[in-house]
């Protein structure tokens, strides 16, 4: 724990388009410590004359992926270090970055319980680094991504989420889409509200262990919803993603 | 370091102008009101509020809602920043200092520490020298309105000169203790005094 919090340069190995808004930056870190999934990064800036910005970014990796990490970027219009990350950053450039950060938002192959995963927008970065862990940790509980998004282009981690859920009979990919929907499209289409989540919620059972991460309206919505089905508050792990996440 | 890192084209949004001055470092200002919170929201009806100063008190004193809102109500303008890095100034808020409500108790000499605890199971800890003074008040309404339950409604402790974890939302008292004990977030790697002017974010910051 001692040394994990320095402030390290990492360097950019590679640059992931995911989608029009929304990228992923692979890290190379020499101070490489194996994160528990849904935990952070900080990530500083410096100008010049020594003006400093920071945010935290959700790893998306996983920790069987020794000596890097991916964080995914929503590109914020009037962002400060989203923006430079989107526009400014490219393969080779180095970046400050501490980590990896948080205690309680965190999940491991070892909690066996039945997984119900609930996302908005680009809120399903920690989620995803907590399905790639249970992918690569072989991990067989249940688990459900319940995954809200606008419209069907701005899912993140579309095709590796339906390869996952191929590849894996005890994971399903819900998604919902709240603004416009492709033709043929089979998924929800509104908002998460409580019958949608009491279909997902009802195949894990009642010891389902819950992370919901997204903006507050959908978080409060959701985990309001799921006390409201009977669902413990202290099964009920949340992440916030405000409008100021610059 | 001795050579400073500077990151290859980045000049930043230096947002602030004259009131640059009044945000901390690694803080960005912003006019929103972001929730973070780890859990989901409780909600405990005003009949069954109650709060409780209690721990190395000669007597404990607890307040029903309606009694709670017999004390005398002061009008606070403060700065709040976040440890998620943002920093909101001039927030508006009326609540009831800590000062007024420990009139009400006889506090043991040994008394060093408080441990405030919410609905919900929530915990956070403070010197008591962190909240007297004029330093931390129970916030009831915040910009001229019953503070909304995600941000910690009905009751929420207010600490501005410290990172915005150590406001307890839903608050529903103070334990005053001999031995410091970490709260909820200190025991999960962040810092146990958290004054935001030394950027005392994490373990070792």
């Amino acid at each position: 724990m001692q040394n994990t919090l320095d402030w390290q340069i990492a360097s950019v190995k590679d640059i992931k388009i995911e989608t029009a808004r929304v990228k992923s930056f692979t890290l190379t870190l020499a101070n490489w410590t194996p994160h528990r999934t849904g935990q952070h990064y900080d990530i500083r800036l410096t100008a010049e004359d020594g003006y400093q910005a920071q945010r935290s970014y959700s790893i998306a990796s996983e920790p069987e992926r020794v000596g890097e990490i991916d964080i995914t970027a929503e590109r914020i219009n009037d962002g400060e270090v989203s923006t430079y990350l989107h526009d400014v950053l490219i393969k080779g450039d180095r970046v400050e970055v501490r980590g990896p950060i948080g205690g309680y938002f965190v999940w491991e192959a070892s909690m066996s319980q039945p997984l119900l995963l609930i996302a908005g927008g680009s809120g399903v970065v920690p989620l995803m680094s907590m399905i790639r862990h249970r992918a690569a940790a072989g991990a067989k509980n249940p688990t459900t991504l319940l995954y809200s998004s606008r419209d069907f282009e701005e899912i993140i981690y579309h095709n590796e989420l339906d390869k996952l859920q191929a590849a894996n009979g005890n994971l399903l990919i819900s998604h919902t889409l709240t603004r416009s929907q492709p033709a043929g499209w089979k998924g929800y289409a509104r908002r998460i509200d409580e019958s949608m989540l009491q279909e997902v919620v009802h195949p894990l059972g009642r010891s389902v262990q819950v992370f919901i991460c997204g903006p507050t309206l959908l978080v409060e919505s959701a985990a309001n919803a799921l006390v409201h089905g009977g669902i413990m508050p202290n099964q009920i792990r949340t992440e916030r993603f405000g409008p100021s996440g610059g | 370091m001795s050579d400073r890192f500077v990151s290859r084209g980045f000049v930043g949004k230096r947002r602030g102008g004259e009131k640059a001055n009044r945000i901390p470092p690694g803080q960005y200002l912003t006019d929103d009101f972001p929730v973070l919170s780890a859990g989901p929201t409780p909600h405990t009806s005003l009949d069954k509020w109650t709060f409780t100063i209690e721990g190395l008190v000669k007597e404990q004193a607890t307040w029903s809602w309606l009694e709670f809102l017999e004390l005398p109500i002061q009008k606070y303008v403060v700065d709040i920043s976040c440890v998620t890095k943002w920093t909101h100034l001039d927030m508006s808020w009326e609540g009831v200092s800590l000062d007024a409500l420990l009139e009400h108790v006889e506090l043991d000499r040994k008394a060093l520490f408080v441990t405030a605890y919410s609905d919900g199971g929530y915990t956070t800890n403070l010197p008591i020298s962190d909240i007297i003074n004029g330093q931390a008040f129970i916030a009831l309404n915040y910009n001229d309105k019953p503070l909304a339950p995600e941000h910690g409604g009905p009751a929420r402790m207010v600490v501005p000169h410290l990172y915005f974890w150590k406001s307890a939302k839903w608050v529903r008292g103070i334990r005053l203790m001999e031995k410091d004990k970490p709260g909820f977030w200190e025991s999960a790697g962040y810092h146990n005094h958290a004054d935001p002017w030394k950027e005392q974010r994490y373990w070792n910051d």
